[in-house]
């Protein structure tokens, strides 16, 4: 364990851990569960650059762990990313890259381009043989154009007009199928971006919640969090639940005074020893 | 052992090590728990149909698949039933038509009563979910998804009605059905776009429009497709007919443009 540690890591996926992994299943440890985003995500390229759109429902199983989580990732100032998968994987590896770009905006000094964050997503995906899950639909705006990719995730990539990901895909590609054509305007490029990802949330259980929607276009990039909010939470009054005195019966009362347990030393230094 | 069998068969459905393909139910070979399970062979994809204003409306392509290889590519998935029912079946082809033979023989002692009644699509949904949901209790299922329609005339006038039973029995009633990847890609379409009394050519043109979907989308469809209705006067199967497609994106054309070296 010594001597030997000084080369670096020559790439490539790392097995040391494989054995004691076989090992502990072997003697009935249970591997911790992955938090899956169970998502709708889409892009589109209109005649101006890119809209991207993502629903926010993360669930754990049957369970909806996060109602309003952020799929959409930034990369660049003029590239982002939605992540479908595990949770985990996406964020990890769409910061990762961001910070690669980052850095190599400062060695370059020019925009990042899409390609590049793309070959860095692929290379890293694929060395982990798609052990990582993170399944990208990657779009952005740079010096040669707009550009949308997706990225699976053993490592293949695919440019297109429009994508989905995720396990509303089909639901949101029907929409996509049936209404895109070329040349669309920045309002119907986010109209259908929407109704794509509405068609998501209501026919996928795995998707819900609400609609973020992510505009890139030559020099602007627009966030637009929580664009529609078709599953509104609807109160019986307006002013939301009030509890009145008196509404809940008070069967018996018993009141127990806490005893002092901490013994606070005057004076000295309690950290001291 | 899978992979030489694979080789030799070419193209055939995937059947499991150790399983003989004789087709259809097989009984268990010597004593013991008896199971029959299946395989299906010749398979058809999806069918989808929606109720429009003068009756039910009903497509699907003509193609029918031996596993992975489209063997057949003019099959009719939708037949009449009697006076006021259409049916379309999805799944293994052989039986639906097995199931036809059951519809001919409750139709033909229907007929033979000669009271001046005849079975309209609710009594055929009816039997179909009873024969369904007992052959999954044998065992021995029909791996079929059945699309029933049809127009008879009620105590409040000209009902239409439209449901779906699948090969475990599930059955239900609604404005728009689908089967197979038809309830993935064409519902979606179908629960933001139907509404009462559609005409004709709305109805038509809706249904074309997921059609259309699952050509681009579903790997075992045809660009062949046979539309059906069933109305008062009764039934109507048009030929079959082709979809324009369209691949004339400019991102199609040169894909690795902005990336060089990819796909």
């Amino acid at each position: 364990m010594t001597g030997s540690m000084d080369l670096p890591a020559k790439g490539g996926f790392s097995f040391d851990l494989c054995r004691r992994n076989n090992m502990l299943e072997k003697n009935g440890l249970k591997l911790p569960g992955f938090r899956k985003t169970g998502t709708t995500i889409v892009g589109l390229v209109f005649q101006d650059g890119v809209v991207l759109g993502a629903d926010t429902r993360a669930t754990e199983g049957p369970i909806v762990a996060d109602k309003n989580c952020e799929k959409i990732h930034f990369m660049a100032p003029n590239i982002y990313c939605c992540g479908a998968g595990t949770a985990a994987d996406t964020e990890a590896v769409t910061d990762m890259v961001s910070s690669q770009l980052q850095l190599h905006r400062y060695a370059t000094g020019r925009e990042s381009r899409v390609v590049t964050a793309l070959t860095l997503l692929k290379s890293h995906l694929f060395r982990y043989q798609g052990h990582v899950s993170a399944a990208l639909v990657l779009g952005g705006v740079d010096c040669t154009g707009p550009h949308l990719h997706t990225v699976y995730p053993h490592g293949s990539t695919d440019t297109l007009p429009f994508a989905t990901m995720g396990s509303g895909s089909l639901a949101a590609m029907s929409v996509f199928e049936s209404k895109y054509k070329e040349g669309l305007t920045r309002e119907e490029g986010i109209q259908l971006v929407s109704d794509a990802i509405c068609a998501g949330i209501f026919n996928d259980l795995g998707s819900g919640s609400n609609v973020d929607v992510c505009v890139i276009t030559k020099g602007k990039t627009e966030y637009l969090r929580n664009h529609q909010l078709p599953n509104p939470r609807t109160y019986a009054s307006s002013k939301g639940y009030s509890f009145t005195k008196g509404q809940t019966e008070v069967l018996s009362t018993k009141i127990t005074p806490l005893k002092q347990k901490v013994e606070v030393t005057e004076g000295g230094d309690a950290m001291e020893e | 052992m899978d992979g030489f069998s694979k080789s030799i068969g070419g193209g055939g459905p995937n059947v499991p090590a150790g399983s003989h393909p004789a087709g259809g139910s097989q009984a268990a070979a010597g004593g013991g728990a008896t199971q029959r399970t299946q395989y299906p062979y010749v398979t058809g994809t999806s069918v989808i149909a929606l109720k429009y204003k003068d009756g039910v409306i009903m497509a699907c392509d003509t193609g029918a698949s031996y596993g992975s290889t489209l063997r057949y590519k003019s099959v009719e998935r939708i037949k009449a039933v009697g006076k006021h029912s259409i049916i379309g079946a999805s799944g293994e082809y052989s039986d639906f038509q097995e199931i036809l033979r059951y519809l001919d023989e409750l139709t033909l002692s229907d007929h033979m009563w000669d009271d001046g009644n005849s079975l309209g699509p609710k009594e055929i949904h009816s039997y179909l979910t009873r024969v369904m949901y007992n052959r999954r209790n044998k065992f021995d299922p029909l791996w079929n998804s059945l699309v029933i329609g049809g127009v008879k005339k009620g105590p409040k006038g000209d009902e239409k009605y439209l449901g779906m039973v699948n090969m475990i029995g599930t059955h239900f009633e609604e404005n728009h059905v689908a089967t197979g990847f038809g309830n993935h890609l064409a519902i979606p379409i179908l629960r933001a776009e139907w509404h009462e009394d559609m005409t004709f050519e709305e109805a038509v043109k809706l249904v074309e429009k997921c059609l259309l979907v699952l050509l681009y989308r579903d790997r075992s469809s045809i660009n062949k497709f046979q539309i059906a209705k069933i109305t008062t006067e009764g039934s109507t199967i048009y030929p079959p007919y082709s979809l324009k497609t369209y691949w004339g994106f400019t991102h199609f054309e040169n894909p690795a443009q902005g990336a060089v070296g990819s796909w």
